[in-house]
């Protein structure tokens, strides 16, 4: 399959991308791993009159903790997968790293990219919620920092105005006493969610949650977080009856539809079975474990 | 608009250059341009990874990248595995331990065979079958590929230890 003609700009740096944007007058798309965009120029899903290729760009990847976690855009899902402090500080960045499509795709797919495509499928946009994530937009006028639940508007629809970039991602310092966890379920490697959960707590020095994140993929328009599954959590040292109770809320906030991955009521099933394996994971995590 | 861009790349070890469209993929410049056809097109949808190539070191599906995208830099593919010493020692072991039934999804096997290989000369099973796990085999001959990795790894292992027995078993 050929996708439709385009011109093809390889910018050489930030501001050369945001000139070639404001040339492109709203048709021109940013090409970072291509690992989605591209399979979707083929199909003719999406007919860019230009792409420009920011791979060129240095300085956007990147992993840098002081403070917050930083996140360059552009990099690539292997490098988060492997990264140390990753695996050790952020062990939920591990877990969604290593189920994004297949090792393949991995090397070249970016972590911005996987953000700033706003599939309801992709897996790093539960993971964000979760983690109360935001993003920085840089554009021609200078930067502005988005709060990850601003970020999604519909599927494959962002806040993102047509001269910003999605730089980097900024992840809040992990608390003393906290943990967190994604698991998907997917018929084999390579596809899309049937449904994910990832999961973020924070607890006081009695144990006691103070905050919780939950992010679902693929089981609405956009990644969706579980208010009500997160309120139940707090103020609980996540017994039995707390998950029980979050991972019932989870699913019913859930909003699947019935597809070839399965019925919508068997998706919202899996919510609740994956959201209450992530509680007990993250709470493990918490508590030292792996 | 340009209606082509200049693409220059290293090709197992060898300097080619063309001209082509933007929206040409690698994989229909591998094969088509150049004119080297060991690596295979199968799914065309980014799923089964029998286009497999090395792209600096490290496989990508050649059908998800523009030839524009890899100008300037190396690329590695099935041709460039056997030397004047004789086959890969990923080859050998694909022979030794029929690691193939059609034979379709081999070259990119091979390849992503060979990066992981070179980054973890003594893989485990389970890291065998974690990174090939974007390679398809329709013929589900994935005991014979382990075991033809496992192969490998020996015999590439044993190469290195032993550089004056290069070429043999």
């Amino acid at each position: 399959m050929i996708p439709a003609r385009f011109e093809y700009q390889a910018a050489r740096d930030l501001p050369h991308a945001f000139q070639l944007l404001e040339q492109g007058g709203g048709e021109a798309k940013i090409l970072a791993g291509g690992q989605s965009l591209i399979p979707l120029m083929k199909f003719r899903l999406a007919q860019p009159r230009a792409l420009i290729d920011i791979n060129r760009v240095e300085g956007l990847a990147y992993v840098k903790e002081n403070g917050e976690l930083r996140i360059g855009a552009l990099t690539r899902e292997y490098e988060l997968e492997r990264n140390a402090t990753i695996r050790s500080r952020y062990p939920i960045l591990t877990d969604t790293a290593a189920v994004i499509a297949d090792p393949l795709v991995r090397n070249l797919a970016t972590v911005g990219g996987n953000l700033a495509h706003a599939d309801p499928a992709n897996d790093h946009p539960a993971t964000m919620l979760a983690l109360r994530a935001s993003v920085v937009a840089r554009s021609a006028k200078g930067e502005r920092v988005i709060p990850i639940d601003e970020l999604f508007v519909d599927t494959f629809t962002t806040s993102l105005s047509a001269g910003e970039i999605l730089t980097e991602i900024r992840i809040p310092k992990p608390a003393a006493k906290s943990g967190g966890a994604y698991l998907k379920l997917e018929r084999k490697v390579g596809d899309f969610a049937v449904a994910g959960s990832a999961v973020y707590l924070v607890f006081d020095a009695s144990g006691k949650v103070t905050s919780a994140g939950i992010g679902l993929t693929n089981v609405g328009s956009t990644a969706i977080r579980a208010r009500k599954a997160e309120a139940a959590l707090v103020g609980t040292s996540v017994d039995d009856k707390a998950i029980a109770a979050a991972s019932q809320a989870a699913a019913a906030e859930s909003q699947p539809s019935s597809d070839l991955r399965g019925p919508a009521e068997y998706k919202r099933d899996i919510v609740r079975v994956l959201t209450a394996r992530a509680l007990r994971r993250a709470l493990a995590r918490a508590q030292g474990g792996s | 608009m340009a209606d082509t861009y200049p693409v220059s790349v290293t090709i197992n070890g060898e300097k080619k250059e063309a001209s082509v469209e933007a929206r040409t993929l690698l994989v229909h410049f591998i094969r088509e341009t150049l004119g080297m056809t060991g690596t295979h097109i199968g799914c065309d949808t980014t799923n089964c990874g029998a286009c497999t190539v090395l792209l600096d070191g490290r496989p990508v599906k050649s059908c998800t990248i523009f030839a524009v995208q890899a100008n300037g830099r190396s690329i590695r593919t099935v041709e460039g595995l056997e030397t004047a010493q004789g086959l890969h020692p990923v080859q050998q072991g694909f022979h030794e331990e029929h690691g193939l039934q059609c034979g379709f999804c081999t070259p990119g096997m091979m390849m992503t065979s060979v990066a992981l290989l070179e980054s973890n000369p003594k893989p485990t099973e389970e890291e065998i079958r974690r990174a090939i796990s974007g390679n398809l085999c329709r013929c589900t001959g994935y005991v014979n590929i382990v075991k033809a990795i496992q192969h490998a790894s020996v015999a590439m292992r044993e190469a290195k230890a032993e550089p004056v027995a290069a070429g043999g078993e």
